[in-house]
C-alpha cells in the first residue's frame, strides 16, 4: 500500500466540512474549498468527503474528474491557466505561454519537478478585451505581455502568495463604451422593488408581459412566460396545476451567471457595476412567482468578484431588501446565495446548471420536464440570465411600455454586447434591438472586419457579406459575444479552435457529442496538419449533421456551427489547406515506423512505407 | 445471359478473425450470396494477392507495414471498401497497446518474458515491422462503408451485401446496431 500523504486530512479539512455541512449539495463547494486548500483532491479526502456526505467515494470523484479547476492529480502549488480563446490567439497567448514555461523550466500541461508550478490552457476566461488573459489559483491575470511575465514568474519563484502579488496585475477595466436604457440610468438600491410592490405583484407581471420581456441568454423565451409556469406549476389561480409535486410552495429563483461562451463578458461587468440592478431583479421575480430562495450561480473563473457580490447581498440584508419581511411585508421573505462553478461550460445550460447547484456534476438532464415545473431538488425554478434580471428590475422601476419602446416589435429593449478581437475599442456596448453589425463596427473601430462570430462559437459567423443583418431574435439571436476577425485573419484558425473548445467542454454524457466532437477535432487537426483532403470537408459535413440531430443538448447541437457556417461562407480558407490528393492518411506512416526501426536495428525496404 | 457475378474480397489486418467468422454465420444465405458473388482474395480462396474486384471488406486494425501493403493493395483494387468492425473502425482490442511505450512492449515479450533463447528482439524483414500505435483502417485509406459491431452480427453483415448487391444505400436498423 503506498505510504499515506495526508495522514491528518480528517483533521485539516475540519473547518471545509464543518462549513457545509453534511448536505450531499454541497459537495461540489467543499471539493472547490479543498482544491485551494491542497491545491488537488487525493484519495484521502476523498474517501473523507465521501463519509462524511455519507455518499460513495466514486461520487466524488466523478464529481472532481469532471470540473476542470478541480483535480485528481497534484498540480503546481502555482497553477496558471492561460485562456485560449481564439481572441487570446490572436494576441499571442500560445507564443507568451511557451515563453513563460521556459521561464520556469515547465512543460506545457506538467508540473515543474519541485511542484511549485503548473502551467496549462483552459477555456474562454471573460477577459477577451484585455485578453491575452490567465487564472492564477482561480485568479484573473490580464493584458499579459513580457514584462508581466517575467515579474509572475518571479513572484512565483519566490514563493510569494498570490493575496500579496502586486494589485496591478490583477486589475479587470470594465471598457463599458456605449450605453442605453439599462446601463445609463443611475439605479437606487430599492426603488424598483418599491415600485413593484406598490403597482402589485400581478400588475407587475402583467408589465413584464407588456414589455415583451426575452431571454439575454440567447435563447429568447419571454420571461413572463417563465415566470407564469414556475407560479402556476403549484397553485394555478383557476385551480388548474402543471405538475402535482404535493403542494409544497418552494420554489427557487436562479440567476444564471457561467457566463462561458467564449467571448461573452457583459454578466461579469453587470455584476462588476450593476449588481444591485441583478439582485433587485432577482428579487422581483421572486415575489411574482412566490420563491423564497435564490442563487447566483457564478462561473468559476469570477470567483473574484464573490467578495465584492457577498458585500453586495449583506448591504442589501442591511437595508432591508433581501431576508425576512422584506420591505417590511410580513410575508415577502427572500435570501440569495451565492454558488460557483468550477470551470465547466455545460453549466450554462439550465438543466445541467441545477444539476451542478445540486452538487453533481453538469450533465443536462431530460427535458421535458422543464425546470420551471421540476427544477432546483424537483421544485418549480426560474433560471433566467443576469442581464434578463437587470432588465426586468428596470421594467419593475419604469413598467412595461417604457421598455417595450426600444428595440424592434419581437425584440424589445437594448442588448448588452461584448465585443472583442480586431476593433480598436473592445469593451461593453449597449445597443437598442435591431441594430446592424454595420452600424456596430464602426462603433467599435472594427473597419477591416471581415467576419464577425456573433454569440460565440455556438451562434453565427457572419461574413462581410451580410453586415446589414441586425441584432435581434429574429435575425441574429444572440447572447451577447461579438468577436470580430479582419481581413488578414485565418478563419479557418477560428474554427479550429472552436472544435477544441467543444471537443473539451462536452459531458460525455451521449455517444454523438462525446464522439462526435473529438473526431471533428481531429479532422479538424489533419486539415491544419496539412494532411486533409476533399473528402475530409465531406466527413465533417456528416459529422455536423449527425451532432446537429443527435446530440442530447444544445452544446451538440450547436457543436458543428462553427465548422459548418465557415465551410459555408469562407469555402476558400479551407480549400487553401486541402491536398490536391482524394485521400490522405491522417498520420506520417514511414515516421511511425521509426521506433520499431530503432529498437530492432532494421534498415530493410520493408522497414519503410 | 447471366449478369457478370460481383467480385469480392475480404482480408483481416490486426483483428482476431471473429468479423470473418460472424461472415461464415450468415450459413446457408452463403449458397444465396455464391450465385451472385465470386470470391477473389479471402481466407476462404487463400489467393495471396487481390485481383480487380468490386468490393474489399477489411476487418482489423493497421498496426504494422505489412497491414499498410495490404490496404493499399485493397484500396486500389477495389472499388468500393468496407471496414468491418470494431478493430478496423476505431483500432479496438490491438489499440489497447497504444497506451505503452513500443519499447517496452518488446522488452516485455523479448526480454524479460521466460523461455525464449538469447533474449533478442527479431529482425527479420520477413516479419512485419510494428507502428508505434494501431491505427483505424481510415485513417490510412480512404474508406466507404463503416459496419460496426464487434462482431457485427450475422444478420447485419448480410442486409448490408444484401443492400450493397441490389445498388441500394446499405441502411442497418437500430436492431441491428445496438448490441447490450
Amino acid at each position: 500500500m503506498e505510504p499515506c500523504e495526508f495522514p491528518d486530512i480528517e483533521r485539516r479539512l475540519a473547518p471545509v466540512l464543518e462549513k457545509h455541512g453534511r448536505d450531499a449539495s454541497g459537495l461540489l463547494q467543499i471539493l472547490r474549498d479543498v482544491q485551494d486548500l491542497l491545491h488537488f483532491i487525493p484519495p484521502e479526502a476523498v474517501t473523507c468527503i465521501a463519509g462524511r456526505l455519507g455518499i460513495p467515494r466514486t461520487s466524488v470523484e466523478g464529481v472532481a474528474g469532471f470540473y476542470a479547476f478541480l483535480s485528481l492529480e497534484p498540480v503546481g502549488e502555482y497553477r496558471v491557466l492561460f485562456s485560449d480563446n481564439i481572441t487570446d490567439n490572436m494576441l499571442g497567448n500560445r507564443e507568451l505561454m511557451q515563453y513563460f514555461c521556459n521561464k520556469l523550466w515547465v512543460e506545457p500541461g506538467k508540473v515543474s519537478e519541485d511542484n511549485l508550478v503548473s502551467v496549462d490552457t483552459t477555456s474562454c476566461t471573460g477577459m477577451c478585451d484585455q485578453g491575452p488573459a490567465a487564472l492564477v489559483n482561480g485568479w484573473p491575470l490580464t493584458s499579459l505581455d513580457h514584462n508581466r511575465l517575467d515579474l509572475i514568474a518571479e513572484l512565483i519563484r519566490i514563493r510569494k502568495p498570490v493575496a500579496e502579488w502586486p494589485p496591478m496585475l490583477f486589475e479587470v477595466a470594465d471598457n463599458v463604451r456605449r450605453k442605453d436604457a439599462l446601463l445609463g440610468e443611475a439605479f437606487e438600491p430599492g426603488s424598483a422593488l418599491r415600485a413593484t410592490l406598490a403597482r402589485g405583484i400581478r400588475e407587475t407581471l402583467a408589465e413584464v408581459d407588456k414589455a415583451n420581456l426575452r431571454g439575454r441568454g440567447g435563447a429568447g423565451f419571454k420571461t413572463a412566460s417563465k415566470w407564469t409556469f414556475c407560479h402556476a406549476a403549484i397553485a394555478g389561480e383557476d385551480g388548474s396545476a402543471l405538475c402535482d409535486i404535493g403542494g409544497s410552495p418552494v420554489r427557487f429563483i436562479v440567476c444564471n451567471a457561467d457566463e462561458g461562451e467564449p467571448g461573452t463578458f457583459k454578466d461579469r461587468v453587470l455584476l462588476t457595476r450593476y449588481a444591485d440592478l441583478v439582485f433587485e431583479g432577482m428579487t422581483i421575480g421572486a415575489r411574482v412567482v412566490g420563491a423564497s430562495k435564490g442563487f447566483l450561480y457564478l462561473r468559476g473563473e469570477y470567483r473574484y468578484l464573490l467578495q465584492p457580490l457577498e458585500a453586495v447581498l449583506q448591504r442589501r440584508r442591511d437595508a432591508g431588501l433581501l431576508g425576512d419581511g422584506i420591505l417590511d411585508q410580513a410575508d415577502f421573505s427572500f435570501d440569495i446565495e451565492i454558488h460557483l462553478g468550477a470551470g465547466a461550460y455545460i453549466c450554462g445550460e439550465e438543466s445541467a446548471l441545477i444539476e451542478s447547484l445540486e452538487g453533481r456534476r453538469g450533465r443536462p438532464r431530460n427535458r421535458p420536464p422543464f425546470p420551471v415545473t421540476h427544477g432546483y431538488r424537483g421544485r418549480p425554478t426560474v433560471v433566467d440570465n443576469v442581464e434578463t434580471f437587470a432588465a426586468a428590475a428596470n421594467i419593475g422601476l419604469h413598467g412595461g411600455a417604457w421598455f417595450a419602446a426600444q428595440g424592434t416589435s419581437q425584440s424589445t429593449g437594448t442588448k448588452l454586447l461584448s465585443i472583442s478581437g480586431d476593433v480598436s475599442r473592445p469593451g461593453i456596448y449597449e445597443y437598442p434591438f435591431g441594430v446592424t453589425v454595420e452600424q456596430i463596427l464602426r462603433d467599435c473601430g472594427g473597419e477591416d472586419a471581415h467576419a464577425v462570430q456573433v454569440s460565440g462559437p455556438s451562434g453565427t459567423l457572419v461574413s462581410w457579406q451580410e453586415f446589414g443583418r441586425r441584432i435581434a431574435f429574429e435575425d441574429l439571436s444572440t447572447a451577447g459575444a461579438f468577436m470580430v476577425f479582419h481581413r488578414q485573419r485565418e478563419m479557418f484558425a477560428a474554427a479550429h479552435n472552436f472544435t477544441h473548445f467543444f471537443a473539451h467542454e462536452s459531458c460525455g454524457f451521449c455517444t454523438p457529442c462525446r464522439v462526435g466532437t473529438q473526431l471533428q477535432k481531429k479532422i479538424m487537426d489533419k486539415i491544419a496538419g496539412g494532411h486533409g483532403t476533399a473528402s475530409d470537408l465531406e466527413e465533417l459535413k456528416n459529422l455536423g449533421h449527425v451532432l446537429k440531430t443527435m446530440s442530447h443538448c444544445g452544446l451538440g447541437g450547436s457543436a458543428a456551427n462553427p465548422v459548418l457556417d465557415t465551410l459555408k461562407k469562407f469555402p476558400g480558407t479551407f480549400e487553401r489547406k486541402l491536398k490536391a490528393l482524394a485521400f490522405e492518411p491522417a498520420f506520417d506512416l514511414d515516421g511511425a515506423l521509426e521506433t520499431a526501426r530503432e529498437i530492432t536495428g532494421r534498415d530493410d525496404e520493408w522497414a519503410h512505407l | 445471359m447471366s449478369e457478370r457475378k460481383i467480385r469480392l474480397a475480404t482480408c483481416s489486418l490486426a483483428g482476431c478473425f471473429g468479423c470473418h467468422m460472424s461472415f461464415l454465420d450468415i450459413d446457408e444465405r452463403l449458397f444465396d450470396l455464391l450465385e451472385r458473388v465470386e470470391f477473389d482474395r479471402t481466407p476462404l480462396t487463400d489467393i495471396k494477392h487481390c485481383g480487380p474486384c468490386d468490393v474489399g471488406i477489411v476487418e482489423g486494425g493497421v498496426c504494422n507495414a505489412e497491414n499498410v501493403h495490404v490496404l493499399r493493395e485493397f484500396r486500389n483494387r477495389c472499388k468500393v471498401l468496407v471496414a468491418i468492425g470494431a478493430c478496423a473502425i476505431n483500432g479496438g482490442i490491438p489499440a489497447m497497446r497504444n497506451n505503452i511505450d513500443l519499447w517496452e512492449c518488446f522488452q516485455e515479450v523479448y526480454q524479460y518474458e521466460g523461455g525464449l533463447e538469447g533474449g533478442q528482439v527479431p529482425n527479420d524483414p520477413e516479419l512485419p515491422l510494428p507502428f508505434d500505435k494501431v491505427h483505424p483502417v481510415y485513417e490510412v485509406v480512404k474508406v466507404d462503408y463503416f459496419l460496426p459491431g464487434c462482431p457485427p452480427s450475422a444478420d447485419a453483415i448480410w442486409k448490408f451485401l444484401s443492400d450493397l448487391l441490389a445498388g441500394r444505400e446499405p441502411k442497418l436498423d437500430y436492431g441491428m446496431l445496438h448490441y447490450d
